[in-house]
This record gives structure tokens, C-alpha cells and sequence, in this order.
């Protein structure tokens, strides 16, 4: 008996006859659909150590500039040029080396969505968000973020996410909370999070 | 309304205050009390160590025993629970579902002290007299398993006399656990002592609670450090009016070296 | 359970992982007791964990509707869990990934060292996965000649200290800051010597010492938090960053995950991600969470594997009581409020599951026989189950493993003759009778015998009353 077919007889006999359909989960928890707070997720952001900017689409070079100017970064290869001073070194991802993204100062994407309540932003790969890697080893991130990208909740955020791509949840700045169960900032991920949050009606 | 005492085999063995306490509090307030003697012991013990077999005949008894009543009442959180949370699932694990269904019903009717006077009788100035400094320990079946919630609070508020201080870090366990006390006796004596710390802080002249055998506990341990802090059941307080002279008598707890 | 057969239920084997003690839980925790500075750190570790959930548990108005679904669905997954582990399969299998199943301990290891051996590599880096703590999975690439390096900040301090791990969560607990500089400066390489005990310092230090280890390392080996039948995505929930080092960098990740943690669906986790952090780190959300579908080209591992683990959970599901332990989603929230667990930490409990939702799942994946002594090391006091986002009755299950677990004989003979006297009342009224007499002619003596003497030790016996109740309801 292979290893699969074995797992699988011992799981089918201690579960016994097996029931005709999944069952009915109780799903009166607070659904998807309710109005998004951004006041909440700025107020969420920075509970946890992130900073937060509110500025119209043409002020996000300034902000990148205050934040990172300078210094060199990593950029995904569809953010919006006109989101970069020109104070800063972008390198465009190009299938970067490690040691090469290791080696920059900061990144700045864009976001797939983020959630009020828990002040996450969630990155899935799309081309102005780029590739895992370069949101984790520069130092700062800088995620720029449209209101209408802000849901309430976890369940608007599953909703709206895609499972095939591959997501990272973002809650403020790599932290732990190992050393006597305290939250420390600043382990392994970017110490730095950034996010800038446009108001409502900016253009993609 | 006619009463069936279930005084549990604790009270009525080594603790028999807490017991004679809720017959006069409950004819104080006009209830009749009956106490069916073929009662012995609810089980609980059993089953908590792994013996719900040996419990059977126990639960069976206990059934039996309450069956005719309308209203059963106990002054004990854990007893209570017993019947409420382990009666019917011991008799199903034997296979015998009609007396699950009786052991439902008896438990459906069963009811610890503070519960039935505040639910059941809706009072909760209840007439008692009780001039000390007194801190409660809400035990873990009465907290977690009955849900008791405040009404001992309620009902120990409206007692004249009395001074009630909270309890630092109330709901946490004394450690007793039955068994536990005895099959790991140093980890329920680190925790006794810090119940104990807590109690002492106070400064309360008297911990109360609503079950004797965590109360057993508490004052082994307050009496074994000469603390001078004494522990007396809920019932005993309620039960206590200026006639009966609660200042000296309430809660005869003391211990032996 | 010695022999097993073929396709039946099967306990954990002997002889590998880490889900025996060396001996019984009371004596291991007496030891626990008698350390004052153990006691204060898991005493401030406790305290402050159980502030900051109880906060933002507060903040969801519908917590416990989140727990009831949270509940349901796991029950569901048990109820359907041949079924969703071929799905998940085949939609790991459609997207690049390859799934492998291990019966047990040994066969997980096996197959995970020859997977890393194929790659050629002699080090892997790990997130921290209590699945691959359970199999001894470090110990059994070590002696392939594999290095294994921890990266969560915890996992690092035990792996450092030459430790243990005392926490499902934070495997270091029972370290205080001042434990952890003097590890670091006794046992990681190139570490500055003026390092502070400041906690972001240390933090700093890790990240310092283990960043070249993250670029350089071309497999890594994770547990899963989560992974959805319906589309074969895989979530591993950190806090650090290590996990997203470890899932992002490498060629070749290998993950090994209990067949339990599958959910049926995408949407599940809408209830599981607001469960877990809330419960686990009291954090509204936890810094990162990482999901990934099989192999994304260009993006992350190229080479991605799956290690489907039943080592015992199998003989879990068969206990129609006792399968409500699988539904655990390794929060700690248990541990956290155990007064119990408060007080010894988590070496007592001698299995990588400590606290109450270990005293109920390592006899089960054993056998009760090979760690009896756990089911007893509770008061049944409830906070536990209350903790719990997944609600497991972990009172019950103790009770339902304490009357499965073997008996003491004169205990047994004594429970047996105690039952018999109760179900008599004249016995039972004599024998009143006759503690009462017993008591008062041993009054002079200091306590009790072995093994009642735990009593005496520490709390004096009340007084024998001079008549029980019944005797003074017969007199009125």
C-alpha cells in the first residue's frame, strides 16, 4: 500500500460512513459588505508603527521624496512614474538578483487592497506591486494605496482577493512579540512601512 | 414552594454549616424543605477521575433520588454542574439513553443556591445581617460551567452589615481541582498561594464563595499560614441575622494543625 | 498501540519526534515550581498576553458568532477529511506543486531529507512549524548531515540555548531579555559584544546575524497555518518576515502540514485570520501573512512541495469525543490562561504540545498509555475552553481521556469501593460515621498518609463537624 493509499484508508476508517454533503456553517458573523472606515485604517496603520500620509495622487512624489529621497530603490515594473522624484535612484525590477534588491534602500508599490478594521494592506503580484521578494528585503516600504482599495473587513477582503495569485498580508512593520511577549518592531521585513492613502475619485 | 435539598456529601459530611444555613435561609423565606435521604454523593468525584463507569450507580441514584421534585437546590456550584454537565453524557457513555433523558430532566430542575434565589425567587436582599469585611471567590463552576455570573455579588451587596471587597484576580482558579490537589499537589499549592496572596490583600476577615470544597481549600491554606482570615460559605452569610448572632457564629472553619 | 495494521487508525510510533516525555508530568512540574525566575517570566508572559487579547477580542462585536463558525467548520473538515485532502491534491497538484503523504513521523522525515538531499543543499531554513517539531524532523536531517536553522526569533533563542521549546506560540517563553542577551553572546556567531538586553536590540541582533543565511539558503522547510481544498492555496501566518524569507527566497520549498489544518474553502479563512491573531498574539492582525498557490513562474520557489502528516491523527479522528482536539488551529490561547500552565511552563507537559490543548492532544496521538499522567495535570477549571476561538471542550476531553487512561490499582479498588458505600446509604452513613471517628483520633498526628499527604503538606483539614447534616436534619 502506497503512503497516499495508506493515509487515506486509516482517515476513512476512523472517520467512519461518510456524510453526503459539507455541512452548514453558521456564517452570522459580520459579513462582507459594510462601508469601509478610512479613518479607521489610518488610525489602525499607525496603532501599529506604520506611517500614514493623506495626499492627492500629485503629492505622492513629494512624500517618496521626504521619505526616500536620496537613496536608492527598488521599483515594480508597473507602478506610475510620475509617483517617483527625481531625487531618488529607481531600478526597475528586472529579475533582479537577491543580493542586488538586498543591497537597495527602499521600495515603493502599489497595493491590491487594504482592510480597515485590522489596518492591513495585502499585495498580490500585480505588475505595479512586482514580485515578493523586493517588499522584503529593502529596509522601507512605501505602498501607495486609493481609498476606493479600502474594505471594512476580513470578508471583503477575501472576496475581492484572488487565491491563484500569490498574496501578502501586510500589518504594519516586521515586528515579534517573542521576547517576553511584548511587540518589538523591526525583525527580518522592511522596519519601515509607509503607506499613503489617496483620497477618494484619483485615477488608476 | 416546596424544596428538595441536594445537600451534596461534602456539606454534608464535613461541612454541614453551609448545609443547615440554606434550610434556614430558604424556610426564613418562607419555603418548605424537604431532604430525600437516599441521597449520597452526585458522582462528580468519580467522573472528574476517570471512573464514569463506578459514577453510574451514582447518577443513577442521584436520579432516582430527585426525580419527584419540582425545584432541587444546592449550595454548591460544582455539584450542580455535575448533574447538569455530566449526569446525562455518564449515562449515555453506558448505553442508557432513557436515563439520559431523566438525568436532563432532574438537572433541568436543579438549581445552585444563588441562582435559585435570584432567578427562581427574584430576590436578592434576602433579610441577612453580616458585619465583616468580606471578599468573594468566584470557583471555576460556578464561574465557567454555571455561569453564575454576579448574582452572588448581588445577593452579598444587599447584605446590612456587610463590607465587600473585590477580589484581585477573582477568576482564577484556587488550584483544588478534586484529584488534582492530591496527583499534583505542588502545582495546586503554587496556586493556592497565590489565591491566597490576593485574599490576604484585601484585607478582607472572610472569603467566601459558593462551594465548600474550594472553600475547604482556601481555608486549609489560610489556616495551615495562621492568616486569621477565615472562610465561610455564601449560605451561611445569607442565612445570618442579627438574631442568630452572626458576628461569632457564622462559619465554624476551624482547623486542625 | 503497539502493532499496527494496514489502513487502520494508528497512533504515533515510538522512538522519534517529540511528543513523549521522560517522565510524568508531576515530577516534571515540580521541578518547573521550584524555579523562581521560570515562574516570573511565564507569570509576566501570561499576564500581558491575556490584556492584549482580551482588548482586541473586545473590539469584534461578533466574536462569538466567529467562534461558532470557526467550530463548524473544522468539524465539518473532520467529517469530510479523506475527501478535502484528495481535493486539495489535485488543486496543489494543478498548480505546479507536488503533494506527498507521510503515515508517520519516520516517513515525513524520509521524505523531506531526500527532497532536500536532491537539491543538493547540506542546510535548509525553517519557519517555525510545530508539525515538523513533532516528527523531530531537525534531528533527523542532522543525521543526514543537514543543517537545520531556525529563523523565527524564539525558535532561534531554544535552537541557540541548546533548549527546548515551552510554547506552541513563542517557544521561548519561559526566557526573559536578560536570558536571551546572555544566549546571543554565548552562542551566535559574530555578535557585537556591547548588545543590550533591550528587546529591539536583541531583535536587531537576530536579523543582523541571520539575514546572509536567508539570501544563501536554496531550500526551506515551513509548517501551514491553513490550506484550502478548493484551491490548493497554502497561508503560513508570522510575524518576523522569517516565514516570507523562507517562502520567498529559496528554489525549493517544502512544507509539512498535519492533514487537519485543511479548510474546505477559500472563504473559510475570512473566519480563520480573524480568529487566529486575535486569539493567538492578542494582535488585530499579525504583521505577515503569506499565501501561495503551488508555483508562481517567476515569483518565489520554482519547486514546491506538500508533505500531507497523519502520525496519529488518524486514531484522533477515530474517538468520536476526543477528534474535537484536531479542530485546533495552534493558537495558545489555552496555554495563555492556564493556571496550570501559568505556574510550570511547558517543559512539564514533555511533548512539543504543552499547556491544555497538549494534555489533550499528545495522549491522543500516542495513546493514552504513553503520556497518562497529562489528562490529570488540570483542575477542569474551564478557562481553557472559553479561551479557545475554535471552542474544543477541552474539559470534557480531559474527563473522556482521564476515564480512557490506565488506572492506578488501589486507586481503582478505592474509586470501586467508594462508589459501592454511595450507592448504600447505610454503608454510606456509617462510614460518615466512621472518617469522623478516624479523624478525631488521628487529630494529634500532622496529616495524612501518602498519597493524601499532597494535602496536608501545604493546607491543614478542617475540623471534623461534631454531626453531619443528616444527622442534625433526623435531630430538629
Amino acid at each position: 500500500m502506497s503512503q497516499r493509499e495508506e493515509v487515506l484508508a486509516r482517515l476513512r476508517a476512523a472517520r467512519g460512513a461518510a456524510p453526503a454533503a459539507p455541512a452548514a456553517v453558521p456564517r452570522d458573523y459580520r459579513r462582507a459588505g459594510a462601508e469601509a472606515d478610512l479613518d479607521l485604517l489610518v488610525h489602525r496603520l499607525t496603532d501599529y508603527r506604520a506611517t500614514v500620509h493623506r495626499c492627492t495622487d500629485d503629492a505622492v512624489a513629494e512624500v517618496v521624496d521626504a521619505v526616500l529621497g536620496g537613496r536608492r530603490i527598488v521599483v515594480p515594473p508597473g507602478l506610475p512614474r510620475r509617483w517617483l522624484p527625481a531625487t531618488v535612484t529607481a531600478v526597475t525590477d528586472d529579475a533582479l538578483g537577491t543580493d542586488q534588491i538586498a543591497a537597495l534602500d527602499g521600495v515603493v508599490t502599489a497595493a491590491a487592497l487594504a482592510v480597515a478594521e485590522t489596518g492591513t494592506i495585502v499585495l498580490d503580484g500585480a505588475p505595479d506591486q512586482g514580485r515578493r521578494v523586493i517588499t522584503l528585503l529593502p529596509d522601507v516600504h512605501v505602498c501607495v494605496l486609493r481609498a476606493e482599495q479600502v474594505v471594512a473587513g476580513l470578508p471583503d477582503a477575501v472576496a475581492r482577493l484572488d487565491p491563484r495569485r500569490p498574496l501578502t498580508w501586510i500589518s504594519g512593520p516586521s515586528a515579534t512579540s517573542d521576547i517576553e511577549l511584548n511587540r518589538v518592531e523591526g525583525v527580518h521585513g522592511p522596519r519601515n512601512l509607509h503607506v499613503v492613502l489617496l483620497p477618494p475619485g484619483t485615477a488608476r | 414552594m416546596r424544596v428538595a435539598l441536594f445537600v451534596t456529601c461534602l456539606a454534608d459530611t464535613m461541612f454541614p454549616a453551609a448545609a443547615t444555613a440554606t434550610v434556614r435561609l430558604l424556610e426564613r423565606l418562607g419555603h418548605e424543605v424537604v431532604f430525600p435521604e437516599a441521597q449520597t454523593c452526585c458522582g462528580q468525584m468519580h467522573v472528574n477521575t476517570g471512573y464514569l463507569g463506578d459514577a453510574l450507580p451514582l447518577v443513577r441514584r442521584h436520579v432516582r433520588t430527585f426525580a419527584p421534585y419540582d425545584v432541587v437546590v444546592a449550595p454548591s456550584g460544582s455539584c450542580v454542574g455535575s448533574v447538569r454537565h455530566q449526569h446525562a453524557m455518564v449515562a449515555r457513555r453506558a448505553g442508557d439513553e432513557r436515563l439520559a433523558g431523566q438525568a436532563e430532566e432532574v438537572a433541568a430542575r436543579t438549581y445552585e443556591l444563588s441562582e435559585f434565589l435570584v432567578d427562581v425567587l427574584g430576590v436578592t436582599d434576602v433579610g441577612a445581617y453580616f458585619p465583616h469585611r468580606v471578599t468573594y471567590h468566584p470557583t471555576c463552576h460556578s464561574l465557567r460551567v454555571l455561569r453564575v455570573g454576579d448574582r452572588p455579588l448581588r445577593l452579598l451587596r444587599q447584605v446590612r452589615g456587610l463590607e465587600l471587597v473585590e477580589l484581585p484576580q477573582a477568576e482564577q482558579c484556587c488550584g483544588f481541582g478534586g484529584t488534582f490537589a492530591v496527583k499534583n499537589a505542588d502545582t495546586s499549592t503554587a496556586m493556592l498561594a497565590d489565591k491566597l496572596r490576593h485574599v490576604l490583600s484585601t484585607g478582607a476577615d472572610v472569603c467566601t464563595a459558593g462551594d465548600s470544597s474550594c472553600l475547604m481549600h482556601i481555608g486549609g491554606g489560610l489556616s495551615r499560614l495562621r492568616t486569621g482570615v477565615r472562610t465561610v460559605h455564601l449560605a451561611e452569610i445569607l442565612a445570618a441575622t442579627e438574631e442568630t448572632g452572626a458576628v461569632a457564629a457564622a462559619g465554624r472553619t476551624g482547623a486542625r494543625t | 498501540m503497539s502493532r499496527t495494521f494496514l489502513g487502520m487508525p494508528a497512533t504515533a510510533p515510538r522512538g522519534v519526534g517529540h511528543l513523549r516525555g521522560d517522565e510524568p508530568f508531576p515530577a516534571a512540574a515540580r521541578r518547573a515550581l521550584a524555579d523562581p525566575q521560570l515562574r516570573r517570566n511565564l507569570g509576566h508572559a501570561t499576564t500581558t498576553i491575556r490584556a492584549k487579547s482580551g482588548a482586541v477580542i473586545a473590539e469584534l462585536p461578533d466574536w462569538q458568532q466567529l467562534r461558532a463558525a470557526g467550530s463548524a467548520i473544522k468539524a465539518d473538515v473532520l467529517a469530510r477529511l479523506p475527501e478535502l485532502l484528495e481535493q486539495l491534491e489535485l488543486a496543489v497538484t494543478a498548480a505546479g506543486g507536488t503533494v506527498h503523504w507521510a503515515a508517520d513521523a519516520v516517513e515525513a522525515n524520509r521524505i523531506v531529507t531526500e527532497l532536500v538531499a536532491a537539491t543538493g543543499s547540506d542546510r535548509v531554513i525553517k519557519v517555525k512549524s510545530m508539525a515538523t517539531q513533532e516528527i523531530g524532523l531537525n534531528e533527523a536531517l542532522e543525521a543526514a548531515g543537514i543543517t537545520s536553522v531556525e529563523t523565527d526569533l524564539a525558535e532561534l533563542i531554544v535552537q541557540l540555548g541548546d533548549d527546548r521549546p515551552s510554547h506552541i506560540l513563542v517557544p521561548a517563553i519561559h526566557r526573559n531579555r536578560a536570558e536571551i542577551r546572555e544566549i546571543f553572546l554565548r552562542a551566535m556567531p559574530g555578535v557585537d559584544p556591547a548588545l543590550t538586553d533591550d528587546p529591539a536590540a536583541l531583535a536587531a541582533a537576530a536579523r543582523r546575524y541571520l539575514r546572509e543565511t536567508f539570501l544563501s539558503t536554496p531550500v526551506a522547510v515551513s509548517g501551514a497555518n491553513f490550506a484550502v481544498a478548493e484551491t490548493g492555496t497554502l497561508a503560513v501566518v508570522e510575524s518576523e518576515g522569517n516565514g516570507r524569507m523562507c517562502l520567498t527566497l529559496p528554489e525549493t520549498l517544502i512544507t509539512v502540514m498535519g492533514v487537519e489544518k485543511v479548510v474546505p474553502t477559500w472563504q473559510d479563512l475570512e473566519v480563520f485570520l480573524q480568529l487566529l491573531p486575535r486569539a493567538s498574539t492578542g494582535e488585530r492582525m499579525n504583521p505577515y501573512t503569506s499565501m501561495w498557490t503551488g508555483v508562481t513562474p517567476g515569483d518565489g520557489p520554482q519547486a514546491v512541495h506538500l508533505v500531507l502528516l497523519d502520525n496519529g491523527r488518524s486514531a484522533v479522528l477515530a474517538d468520536e469525543v476526543g477528534r474535537q482536539a484536531l479542530h485546533c488551529i495552534r493558537c495558545s490561547a489555552c496555554l495563555n490562561v492556564c493556571p496550570v500552565y501559568e505556574r510550570t511552563g511547558g517543559h512539564a507537559y514533555g511533548s512539543v504540545y504543552p499547556g491544555p490543548i497538549g494534555a489533550v492532544l499528545s495522549p491522543q496521538l500516542t495513546g493514552v498509555a504513553d503520556n497518562a499522567s497529562l489528562p490529570y495535570a488540570s483542575t477542569l477549571c474551564g478557562a481553557c475552553y472559553d479561551a479557545c476561538p475554535v471552542k474544543i471542550n477541552i474539559p470534557e476531553l480531559l474527563v473522556h481521556l482521564r476515564d480512557r487512561a490506565p488506572h492506578p490499582r488501589a486507586e481503582a479498588a478505592a474509586m470501586a469501593a467508594a462508589a459501592y458505600v454511595m450507592d448504600h446509604p447505610a454503608l454510606y452513613t456509617a462510614a460518615q460515621r466512621a472518617a469522623r471517628l478516624s479523624r478525631l483520633a488521628g487529630r494529634r498526628g500532622r496529616g495524612l498518609p501518602p498519597p493524601l499527604s499532597g494535602w496536608t503538606a501545604s493546607r491543614d483539614l478542617p475540623e471534623p463537624p461534631p454531626r453531619t447534616f443528616r444527622q442534625w436534619w433526623a435531630q430538629r
